[in-house]
């Protein structure tokens, strides 16, 4: 694999950022993902959707069922009030780990 | 922030809803691959709608691992653990025969082990029932003959008076008494002791009160306190027992207290009543007499090795003060758990430490079949690793697995651990049993669980390792390619045939020594005992003191009683002596022989106070002289007749019908010996021959006596009659324990202990038979599953059934010539460390060894027979095709 792997814990956050624009279904987000890191980043589906389940379970997303321009059923997601308030504060945690990481690298 | 009640709900909802999330998730992934494929396709025109479907599949990888993996996530933790669970009943009920036998050779391991530990635990591990109990002391006399004697009444009191040691020196005996009955006499066992006995261990009375000062001399008024169990089966638990009087030995005492329940003091058990000391008569007050024991408190600070030396420097001055009585009597302190159990301790461990050991090599067999399964399932596991099955996965399997086992064979074990309980009651003789208090009543104390507990959690973890470590992950892969060779197997098969050579050695040497031991007990019931057992009826004859403690009264009642037996239908002879053979040499007395220098030592011989037809009733054989006649009165003088060993001893080269002997007294009584009798066996049936002096009973009569008759049909049937004879002749005497004499002889302690150990060894060696037994099979199974490959190609070579056969069990003959050759020696070697236990039988008794060497090549041959008949009844075909 020649492709960097995405860091360990960020998942969550990336697909709750894809939605905050418009609710999209699986592949949608995946997709979106690869486009604006420009092909850095690519989403396994075997992590994609475990991720799914688990943001369905706190509450971050909603997932409903809805019907696409093809007249194919699919299951769209959501970005929800608490999802929105969770993203926030890992985004701000991100960044402190980031800032704190880059100073060392300077240091050295 | 996580929100609990949210989460739950979910859950919940899945758990209700299983199909429509998976049919849900099923659709969705559907989606998604269709949405993929249609951008790869238009991304590569070129690729056919086949190629990108099968692009997609490989870079979604597999389904079931990702629904698998989403249910992981949603569903609750122990649905996997129910999933697992059902799946290994279903393996195990697979697999009937090995889950079979490894439940209950865990079960069995674990009964023998846990029931084995209740008895220690009960002797051992369980407090004594008195207040702190490691600072009681025993305190003895020491004399060259016996350790632990002891001690005399006035001896007691100048202990007590002048030690230093101890907060207080108390004193105990055990006593049989005669309780009087509304039907009769009875004889009950009782304790005897000094006002501050309870005091000192630190017991009160759960009802009423304890004794008091003072109440033990013979001035004092005649009190008695009740055994727990006493009260709650003599009396019905009647509150109101206090004050009522009872009648012991004809004495009426009156009832202050009962003792608690949980209470009781071995050294005295069985006692139904608790009385005190009163001495009285002339034994109790003489110094030269002993009769009692001593039980003392440690004061704060104080060591035994103090109160040792403290009670040593009393002895010495006393040995000065009264050299007559005192000369060589030092004393011995020991601690009172150690008194209590001592004998018993060694025997525990050893037992406790031969359950274990089997128990060891149960799980190591059941360990090694888990193996063999495990090999078998080679290909199921390598297939689940490869759909994608974590090792955790698997090994949390494993796990479920080995839980379920050791699950059952635990409960199992517990339930047979109730019955095996039993069944070692069963092999401790009663008397023993009621002596030993502690085992009363056994019940399976929390330590019993918590062991059994902790049996069952080592091997659970056994069982999980086993496999565990033998299926490698990499090794999965190989599983499904070809047959694995790898070096693990060639370690399992020696370190197995290592440990199965090891089981058989262990068979073979508990077989042996358990033939030994039921040798010794043939030959010890056929021991020369120097008199004719058969046909003779005995029984306890016990006149009440009051009536009957005078000599001339107890010389009527003697004369009486042979006038009113002797006519009774099937009695040929009556006697009767102070005690019977097979008794004890400790009955002694000191004597010096009159025309020799004397300075002062004292010469112990046993001796007996013997009627005058007590020799005929034994059927004993008189050497040289005469038995005793009627002349022989309290008028005429002393005559003594002595054995072979005494006359052997004391006057070798002479004629003994010549001499005479006397006891200490000053100035001598001249007592002369009359007549010389061939050895009886007074003693234990595997003890010598020693010196023992015969009295005349004429000359010194006792209310107290052991009455033996001669009987000329069945003892049992004229018991009865002897019995009712006594009884009219005065109700008031009690004549208990009536026996013949063979059944004395065949419950004798020496016997009893070669019986028991023999049945105890006996289980202990069927034990480690079956397990030797199912450990090779183990062994020769897993072998040949290895090489199933090889026999096929054999086969498909040409070669006939019987090679298979004398291939398989040529290596099973090879263990097992090891094992047994092995064990003979150890056996052999582990008989000359035992010798003293054993009985008229060498150590290396021929018939024993061979007759177990037979018994083990036979069991192995069974063992081996099935794994070499599947395997020659194997399809060449289907063997070349496996692994």
């Amino acid at each position: 694999m020649t492709k960097p792997d995405l860091l360990p814990g960020t998942l969550d956050m990336l697909i709750l950022k894809t939605l905050t624009r418009a609710p999209l279904h699986g592949y949608g987000i995946a997709l979106s993902i690869k486009r604006l890191s420009q092909d850095v980043l690519t989403v396994e589906e075997g992590s994609l959707y475990p991720a799914l389940q688990r943001l369905l379970l706190q509450g971050w997303v909603k997932a409903e069922w809805k019907m696409t321009e093809t007249n194919r059923r699919a299951r769209f997601y959501t970005l929800t009030a608490t999802g929105r308030k969770q993203l926030g504060a890992e985004l701000s945690q991100f960044h402190q780990v980031i800032a704190a990481i880059t100073r060392i690298l300077q240091d050295a | 922030m996580p929100n609990p009640i949210l989460r739950l709900f979910h859950k919940l909802r899945f758990l209700a809803r299983r199909e429509k999330f998976d049919a849900d998730l099923a659709e969705e992934m559907a989606y998604h691959r269709e949405l993929k494929q249609r951008d790869l396709q238009s991304a590569d025109p070129a690729l056919s709608p086949q190629e990108a479907r099968y692009a997609i599949s490989r870079e979604f990888g597999n389904d079931l691992h990702l629904r698998d993996r989403s249910r992981d996530i949603v569903g609750f933790w122990f649905e996997t653990t129910l999933q697992d669970f059902r799946f290994s009943l279903r393996q195990l009920r697979k697999n009937l025969g090995f889950t079979v036998t490894a439940i209950l050779m865990l079960a069995l391991g674990i009964a023998a082990s846990v029931s084995i530990f209740a008895f220690t635990d009960a002797a051992l591990l369980k407090p004594l029932p008195y207040k702190d109990p490691n600072r009681l002391v025993s305190v003895f006399e020491r004399v060259a003959l016996f350790e632990h004697s002891n001690l005399s009444i006035p001896d007691y009191l100048d202990w007590k008076k002048r030690n230093n040691a101890f907060t207080t020196l108390e004193a105990y005996r055990g006593n049989l008494v005669m309780l009087q009955g509304k039907e009769g006499v009875e004889s009950v066992g009782a304790g005897r002791v000094s006002d501050g006995f309870f005091r000192v261990l630190g017991v009160t009375p759960v009802l009423g009160r304890d004794f008091a000062t003072g109440e033990d001399v013979l001035s004092a008024p005649r009190t008695a306190m009740l055994a727990y169990l006493t009260w709650l089966k003599r009396y019905n638990s009647d509150p109101n027992v206090i004050g009522q009087s009872v009648t012991i030995d004809g004495n009426p005492h009156t009832i202050i207290g009962v003792l608690p329940p949980e209470f009781h003091f071995v050294p005295v058990e069985p006692a139904e009543y608790w009385i005190t000391l009163h001495p009285e008569g002339q034994c109790d007050l003489r110094r030269g007499c002993h009769g009692i024991y001593g039980v003392a408190r440690l004061k704060d600070g104080v060591t035994l090795q103090q109160a040792q030396a403290d009670t040593a420097s009393i002895a010495a001055q006393l040995e000065k003060e009264y050299p007559d009585s005192n000369r060589g009597q030092a004393s011995n302190v020991v601690p009172l758990s150690q008194y209590i159990v001592g004998d018993v301790k060694p025997i525990m461990l050893m037992l406790l430490g031969g359950a274990g050991l089997l128990l060891a090599i149960a799980a190591i067999n059941i360990a090694s079949l888990v193996l063999v399964r495990t090999e078998s399932r080679r290909r199921e596991l390598a297939v689940r690793g490869a759909l994608g099955a974590s090792p955790i996965r698997l090994i949390r399997q494993f796990v479920t697995e080995a839980l379920v086992l050791v699950g059952t064979g635990s409960i199992l074990g517990l339930a047979f651990a109730y019955w095996t309980t039993r069944l070692l009651a069963h092999l401790v003789p009663a008397d023993l049993l009621a002596h030993m208090a502690f085992w009363q009543n056994l019940s399976f104390s929390p330590r019993v669980f918590a062991f059994a507990a902790l049996l069952a959690f080592l091997a659970a973890i056994l069982f999980s390792l086993t496999p565990t470590v033998r299926t490698s992950l990499p090794e999965v892969r190989d599983g499904l390619a070809e047959g694995s060779r790898g070096s693990a197997n060639n370690t399992w098969r020696r370190l197995g045939s290592k440990l199965v050579v090891l089981e058989l050695a262990t068979a073979v040497i508990l077989l042996v020594i358990a033939g030994l031991l039921g040798k010794s007990l043939y030959r010890l019931l056929r021991v020369d005992v120097g008199f004719q057992p058969d046909h003779i009826a005995t029984l306890f004859v016990a006149a009440p003191n009051a009536t009957y403690a005078k000599e001339d009264q107890a010389l009527a009642l003697h004369r009486l009683m042979l006038d009113k037996l002797r006519p009774i239908p099937g009695v040929k002879a009556v006697g009767v002596s102070s005690a019977l053979p097979i008794d004890g040499w400790g009955n002694t007395t000191w004597f010096r022989v009159l025309g020799r220098p004397w300075n002062g030592e004292h010469e112990e011989v046993a001796e007996r106070d013997v009627s005058t037809d007590y020799f005929t009733v034994l059927g004993a054989k008189l050497v040289r002289g005469r038995y005793f006649n009627d002349n022989d009165q309290k008028s005429t003088p002393r005559v003594v007749i002595i054995n072979r060993a005494f006359e052997k001893k004391y006057f070798p080269g002479e004629d003994a019908l010549t001499k005479q002997i006397s006891f200490l007294s000053t100035p001598p009584v001249p007592i002369q010996i009359v007549g010389v009798v061939e050895d009886i066996k007074e003693g234990q049936l595997d003890s010598g021959t020693y010196p023992a002096l015969y009295f005349s009973f004429l000359q010194g009569p006792d209310n107290y006596f052991m009455l033996a008759v001669r009987t000329s049909q069945a003892e049992t049937s004229v018991i009865p009659s002897l019995v009712e004879a006594i009884r009219q002749i005065d109700p008031a005497i009690a004549a208990t324990r009536g026996a013949s004499m063979n059944t004395l002889i065949n419950n004798s302690p020496a016997a009893y202990i070669h019986r028991s150990s023999a049945w105890l060894v006996g289980g202990f060696a069927a034990l480690a038979l079956i397990l030797s037994v199912v450990g090779l099979y183990g062994v020769i199974a897993y072998s040949v599953s290895q090489r199933t490959r090889e026999i096929g190609v054999r086969m498909a070579l040409g070669a006939q059934r019987s090679s298979v056969y004398q291939l398989v069990l040529g290596e099973a003959g090879r263990l097992a010539l090891i094992g047994i050759a092995a064990g003979l020696l150890l056996a052999v070697g582990a008989a000359v460390s035992m010798r003293s236990l054993l009985f008229g039988v060498r150590s290396w008794d021929l018939t024993t060894l061979i007759g177990v060497s037979v018994v083990l090549a036979v069991a192995a041959l069974l063992a081996s027979y099935i794994p070499a008949h599947r395997a020659a009844t194997v399809d060449p075909v289907v063997a070349l095709r496996t692994e």
